[in-house]
């Protein structure tokens, strides 16, 4: 279903040294440096899968989204996906795929959550027998039956994330991005849009594709892991996976100082002796020196 | 076009959930163009004349100039307001959806407090009508309908021309200001009064002078040449570098991302 | 007691040296506007037949370069979105916990405002205009005592115009409506202050008007003691009348910040 093969991308970042010394100087020069964003990325991800992609802060997570939603032209490389060169044939490609950017709103503020529907189904161009049995299969799912005459700006983050889902979803797509989606949720919230999350994927076989900060979200949703940090894709594989290679045997030492210090506050993960996923991502940041 | 009028309701519904601000904001609209027209009514009771131009003469071409900028304002308010749209990300939302992005921006925001400009324009422009004596044609109601629409096509393209620079940088806009506002205060007075070359960069290069001054000059008689009813349609001219522009800003702002 | 507003005065200064493009660009646009105003008049003074008005071609000159070097000195339309916000979403209720008055921490804040964004702009708006040929040169005042007056009256118009801000804030704890109070306000302010024209061009009856109200001594009054147009001696009664009218713009404002926190309070923020 996508295929990544040898994505690039470096961009031009200006510097800007504080104090009001520098501040005078640039009003004249201008120095920029070279941020080589993504680096050769490759990874294939099938039908149905739901895949977790995680990395610290400017490791390169939303470059790759954006290339892959079509909004960012790559330097080099090739990208497939349902046959589409996402960059190339926006138009027609946007229609199989749904974006839900966790920190921005698709919805409009002022009016009911029903209006900003509605209005994407004349975006999208919804044929209306159609838009109206998805309408209702989201609505029951995600139980949105209370929300749909609120206008936006008065419902709880929560309520909203599960709204924004929805809006994303009307135009039943077959490839739907998630750029963390449960920030800033509280723990009922994350549980209710994990559990979604995981509904649509087994119902409607919606592939889907996840970056977030909160490991968790990848435990209980994400069978497959793609890592990345500096532009370089670091780790392709299932959690297993990464555990076995982290939690038994190398840094054995490190590991357990580790587990030591995290057991004191968390309680997760440790009954068995193995390491939480958060540990190990902890560790594979120092490894890779991230 | 029918989403352009969905996404109009759309916001028309939004604005009204704040109404007593949205009266208090249409009044001041409207009060503004006023007290410049009222410094205007002051400075002709005491000077008399303006370089040859009458005071309803004058108030002809304010009224024009008035109604097309709250047109513009209030429909192409989207490409005003762009750069807020680059700099919070929200542009990229509108590239993942499977429409144009002019249309969608467009669609982006309505200033229906411009109503109050454009209801002072209308009176102004009724006002000078009835103190002036025009002999009526077709030909000079056609004139002055073309002013109107190509003032507003000539306004849009400079939001749009405007909105594009956002895409390389989103500093320093405010320059943006002397073509729209300063298209505004400038063209609301004939363009003779103006040095020389002002007048030739605002009729050959943003062609102000053609939407305005020149047909001007033939509605109140002072050209006979009917060819001068026509030349609003220049305006139309400008909308083609400002749209291509616009598209390679869009092909610029997918390669960089910022 | 002053270092904190010193501080906010340079975070300020530095922030806004940082962009370049927009300082250039704003110095530009004025400069534009100014010969735009000024080629207007132009045409209206080009009428021989009139009546000699009360304000020369040189002085309505000098009068729009002023206007435009110290913009951020004397509209009213400059806006703190920050201010505006914490009144609007009710959250002034935390501001209440600081030691420190509101009024004199909000004073403290838009005059910062208003100097730091004047300071980097004035500057080279003068200094050009000084050069420009004739007749859209900016002429030096008439003599010395005239320049000290301008500097004092600019200075306390300053104040004024902060003050007058105030009221706007103030306001928005009733209309709610950010964008409509600020709206309201500088329509008739700027108007009645002599933005739009000089006060000496307008009618007989109108300036009566004016002179009754407190906003022409932030404009029109410090640029016409700059040209001249104003004698040193009404200059100096007017500096008097501009401290009476500052104290009790200061004094109205307190006392309406105080009812409106009040209410505030009251309902709970």
């Amino acid at each position: 279903m996508i295929e990544v093969n040898g994505i690039s991308k470096s961009f031009l970042v200006s510097k800007r040294p504080p104090g009001l010394a520098h501040a005078v100087k640039s009003l004249f020069r201008r120095e920029y440096t070279v941020v080589e964003a993504l680096q050769n990325i490759s990874f294939t991800i099938g039908s149905g899968e739901i895949v977790g992609y995680i990395g610290p802060n400017g490791a390169g997570k939303s470059t790759t989204i954006k290339t892959m939603s079509g909004i960012l032209v790559p330097d080099s490389g090739t990208c497939s996906i349902m046959g589409y060169t996402p960059w190339k044939d926006r138009v027609s490609y946007v229609k199989n795929i749904g974006v839900v950017f966790g920190q921005r709103s698709q919805l409009w503020w002022d009016v009911p959550v029903l209006d900003s529907f509605e209005l994407l189904r004349d975006i999208y161009r919804i044929p209306p027998l159609e838009y109206r049995s998805t309408l209702a299969l989201l609505v029951e799912t995600l139980d949105l039956q209370a929300l749909l005459h609120t206008p936006v700006r008065q419902l709880s983050l929560g309520q909203r994330m599960r709204c924004e889902i929805a809006a994303s979803l009307l135009h039943s797509p077959s490839l739907l991005f998630l750029d963390e989606p449960t920030i800033g949720l509280d723990a009922v919230s994350k549980i209710a849009v994990r559990q979604f999350i995981k509904t649509i994927n087994e119902e409607k076989g919606v592939t889907v594709i996840l970056t977030t900060h909160d490991m968790n979200d990848i435990e209980a949703l994400a069978s497959r892991l793609l890592l990345i940090g500096k532009g370089k894709l670091l780790y392709d594989g299932t959690v297993q996976g990464l555990r076995s290679r982290y939690g038994s045997k190398s840094g054995a030492a490190e590991a357990s100082q580790l587990q030591q210090a995290s057991a004191s506050t968390s309680e997760q993960g440790h009954s068995t002796g193995s390491l939480s996923i958060e540990d190990i991502v902890v560790q594979m940041y120092k490894e890779y020196a991230l | 076009m029918t989403l352009y009028f969905k996404y109009m309701l759309l916001l028309f519904k939004a604005q009204m959930e704040y109404r007593a601000s949205f009266l208090l904001l249409v009044l001041g609209q409207c009060l503004t163009p006023f007290t410049v027209f009222t410094g205007l009514y002051f400075m002709f009771e005491r000077f008399g004349d303006m370089k040859g131009w009458s005071f309803y003469e004058v108030l002809l071409c304010f009224a024009v100039t008035h109604m097309a900028f709250s047109i513009t304002e209030c429909f192409a308010r989207g490409f005003d307001m762009f750069s807020s749209l680059v700099v919070s990300g929200d542009f990229d939302r509108l590239l993942v959806r499977p429409r144009g992005t002019i249309i969608q921006v467009l669609g982006s925001k309505f200033e229906f407090s411009r109503v109050g400009r454009l209801l002072l324009g209308a009176g102004v422009l009724i006002w000078a009508i009835m103190n002036l004596d025009i002999a009526w044609s077709p030909l000079k109601i056609t004139a002055l309908v073309l002013m109107e629409a190509s003032g507003v096509i000539i306004f849009a393209s400079i939001f749009i021309l405007c909105a594009s620079f956002s895409f390389w940088t989103v500093q320093g806009l405010e320059i943006a200001n002397i073509l729209t506002d300063g298209g505004r205060e400038m063209t609301q007075y004939p363009l003779s009064i103006y040095h020389r070359r002002i007048q030739q960069f605002f009729t050959f290069i943003i062609p102000f002078g053609c939407a305005n001054y020149l047909p001007l000059q033939y509605i109140l008689g002072r050209e006979e040449n009917p060819i001068y009813a026509f030349l609003p349609l220049a305006g139309l001219l400008f909308l083609v570098p400002c749209l291509l522009i616009w598209q390679i800003g869009v092909r610029r702002y997918r390669s960089t991302g910022s | 007691m002053i270092k904190p507003y010193y501080a906010v005065l340079r975070l300020r200064l530095s922030n806004g040296l940082q962009y370049r493009a927009a300082a250039y660009a704003g110095i530009g646009t004025q400069f534009f506007f100014g010969f735009i105003f000024i080629m207007v008049f132009e045409a209206f003074y080009a009428q021989t037949s009139a009546a000699a008005p009360q304000m020369s071609l040189s002085e309505v000159v000098a009068y729009c370069w002023l206007k435009q070097a110290f913009l951020a000195f004397i509209v009213l339309w400059l806006r703190d979105n920050e201010l505006f916000q914490l009144i609007t979403s009710g959250n002034i209720a935390y501001e209440l916990c600081r030691p420190s008055g509101i009024y004199g921490l909000w004073y403290a804040k838009l005059l910062a405002q208003r100097l730091s964004s004047a300071l980097l702009r004035c500057l080279p708006i003068l200094l050009v205009s000084f050069f420009l040929p004739q007749p859209y040169r900016l002429e030096l005042p008439p003599d010395f005592a005239a320049f000290l007056l301008f500097v004092c009256s600019l200075i306390i118009g300053l104040f004024l115009i902060v003050a007058i801000s105030m009221l706007i804030y103030i306001s928005v704890f009733i209309t709610m409506s950010p964008a409509g109070s600020l709206l309201m306000f500088s329509v008739f302010g700027e108007f009645f202050a002599g933005m739009i024209i000089p006060v000496p061009l307008m009618p007989d009856w109108m300036q009566r008007i004016v002179y009754a109200l407190p906003f022409h001594w932030t404009v029109d009054f410090p640029f016409r003691v700059y040209t001249g147009n104003i004698s040193t001696l009404d200059a100096r009664a007017g500096l008097l009348f501009q401290l009476l009218w500052l104290a009790a713009l200061i004094f109205i404002g307190k006392i309406a910040m105080n009812k409106a926190l009040r209410r505030v309070v009251v309902q709970g923020g």
